[in-house]
């Protein structure tokens, strides 16, 4: 049943592009879709190991410039005459290179706090994003700081036979954000799904129950900030690579909000919470913008998330879903998964 | 006694100025069933705590089959196959029972990560074997009708019991159960005492820290009781039973009543 719902769901998604022809809301979808892709990866860290990561933008930042370093080279100096010097390489390189080192940097910061937990990850996320962000806007040499990197080239994908195909419009770009966003669901839909994802719930549920069976605190977390930052990651080098100018301001605390908004208000700990509340809070602002002030369109906005929060406090999906028959029983993928087992041994 | 599996060498615990134990020597054979027993303030859940590597001794030092705990970590312990229960949070309450019990099943299962996401023949194959294993666990526990239920709308004897079922998913050599029968109501205490019989038959060594003295009574091999952070006893049910110390010093009127029950 569930599968049929997110099959269904992603054939939607698929058809857009068919009915929907305006480029401004497409351009709207890809950005929002962008952001659902670091929502599903702070949703991996939130949902289902109750760490808050109030620094995630950091992730998508360094994937963002170092996707867009990559494809664009640099010459850096260090000390006197010594430059390190690096040649442009295809932007597909620097996709997978924004993965492996957002994922780097994820594993550096949950060695570093996951020993204490709880509020010390917050604040070290925090500072971290920050200490980044600084990082991005004073080294001009690399970064260019606030005059930004340009002319960050397309995405492009060797296709064999067929030569190369980049991916510069619109409908490209929506496909390509798609076919991301779906590998990264499948990806923590198995991971969560798997004992690691049993460790991690039993860490956050029982942690001193989770270790007596033998589980590893530290390493069952930090596994999950390498995942969760090398997809936030991904997310980043499609950014750079779709808007194709990047500035410090990727790092901005607000992007963290927005994505914690639609992790909780989707259903933190549910797969599909952060496409939900992503597609509701990343598209509002849209559809409030011709019809009413700045002002009051920020109003509205809080006002739906307290509204959202204040009837579906455990957020739209855990919620809604075993109404529509989709789960047998509230808890998300816990639930999902004891009555298929039931069955395989009934 | 059959060789010893466990070794507690004159352990000794210092909370600041207060010594909660002060020279505890006692070994658990391979195969027994074992109780601690002691007023409340006897030091019972220091020695548990010891025993399981939540506290790290100031004096002396816990073997687990020849191995020293000292500085090892909860789970590395776990590893060994050194497995407790828990007086009060005994279950992951938002997990339905049968994924209590998968959870437990964690040093089963434990795969490469790209097998378990790229969900290759060996990882599916893992998996059914944890879910299969799990099933016959909540059975032989009793709970099959209550699989899909969430641990935590259990009833307290029922939390017990998947406690129990989780602590053997992680197929321990030693199953130490810190008060497993407190909150029970007798014909439930009855069916736990034959439970940790059938266990101990499938080869694991069981310590027990119980107030019930009726059950300690009947299900124990062997007895040590603590009394102000020291032993003041040792010995069979029936030793323990006529002990004079024993029941003097610590049980008190209560204990005799206890002891002819």
């Amino acid at each position: 049943m569930n599968r049929i719902a997110t099959l269904i769901c992603l054939a939607v998604f698929i058809s857009v592009p068919l009915w929907l022809t305006d480029p401004y809301l497409l351009n709207a979808l890809i950005t929002t879709g962008i952001f659902i892709i670091g929502a599903m990866s702070l949703n991996l860290l939130l949902g289902f190991t109750g760490q808050l990561s109030l620094g995630h933008i950091a992730f998508f930042g360094i994937g963002a410039y170092v996707s867009a370093l990559t494809s664009l080279g640099f010459d850096v100096p260090i000390v006197g005459d010594f430059h390190i010097v690096h040649v442009p390489w295809p932007p597909i390189a620097g996709f997978v290179l924004a993965i492996l080192i957002s994922g780097f940097c994820g594993y550096l910061v949950g060695r570093l706090s996951f020993s204490v937990r709880g509020a010390y990850f917050v604040i070290v996320t925090i500072s971290f994003a920050e200490v980044v962000r600084l990082v991005a806007l004073n080294w001009v040499e690399l970064t260019q700081g606030p005059l930004a990197l340009t002319n960050i080239p397309s995405i492009t994908i060797g296709l064999p036979g067929l030569g190369y195909l980049v991916l510069k419009t619109k409908l490209q770009n929506y496909y390509l954000v798609l076919a991301v966003a779906a590998l990264s669901y499948l990806l923590i839909s198995r991971l969560v799904h798997s004992h690691y994802g049993r460790a991690m719930r039993g860490l956050m549920e029982n942690e001193t129950l989770a270790v007596a069976v033998g589980i590893d605190v530290t390493k069952t977390l930090t596994l999950a900030a390498i995942i969760s930052a090398g997809i936030a990651g991904a997310a980043g080098s499609l950014y750079a690579h779709y808007i194709r100018i990047i500035d410090p301001d990727v790092f901005a605390f607000i992007s963290t909000v927005t994505m914690v908004i639609m992790v909780v208000s989707g259903g933190k700990g549910s797969l599909a919470g952060p496409v939900i509340g992503g597609v509701i809070f990343g598209l509002l602002p849209v559809f409030l913008r011709p019809i009413m002030p700045p002002e009051a369109q920020w109003i509205t906005y809080g006002g739906v998330l307290i509204a959202i929060l204040f009837v579906l406090p455990r957020g739209i999906v855990p919620t809604l879903a075993p109404l529509l028959g989709l789960s047998r029983k509230p808890g998300g993928a816990a639930a999902k998964v004891a009555p298929r087992a039931a069955e395989e041994h009934a | 006694m059959a060789e010893p599996i466990l070794n507690v060498d004159h352990v000794g615990m210092q909370f600041g100025g207060l010594t909660a134990l002060s020279d505890l020597n006692f070994s658990v054979g391979e195969g027994e069933i074992l109780s601690l027993i002691g007023p409340n303030g006897a030091g019972k859940t220091t020695a548990f705590n010891l025993m399981t590597g939540f506290l790290t001794p100031t004096k002396g030092e816990v073997k687990f089959r020849g191995v020293a705990l000292k500085g090892l970590k909860s789970h590395e312990i776990a590893d060994l196959g050194l497995i407790r229960t828990f007086q009060r949070t005994s279950v992951f309450p938002r997990d339905t029972v049968f994924d209590n019990v998968l959870i437990g099943l964690h040093r089963q299962g434990k795969l490469g990560l790209l097998e378990a996401i790229l969900g290759l023949p060996r990882a599916r194959a893992s998996e059914r074997a944890q879910r299969e294993r799990a099933a016959e666990l909540v059975r032989w526990i009793g709970l099959e009708a209550r699989a899909d239920d969430l641990a935590g709308s259990l009833s307290y004897g029922e939390q017990r019991l998947v406690g129990v079922a989780l602590a053997l998913a992680a197929q321990p050599k030693m199953l130490l159960l810190d008060e497993p029968v407190s909150g029970m109501n007798a014909s439930e205490t009855h069916t736990f005492v034959q439970l940790i019989r059938t266990i101990r038959d499938r080869g694991v060594t069981i310590l027990l820290v119980e107030h019930d003295m009726p059950m300690v009574m009947e299900v124990s091999d062997r007895i040590v009781v603590l009394n102000y952070g020291r032993i003041i006893a040792e010995g069979t049910p029936d030793v323990i039973r006529n002990d004079p110390a024993v029941i003097e010093a610590y049980l008190g009127q209560s204990g005799k009543k206890a002891a002819h029950a």
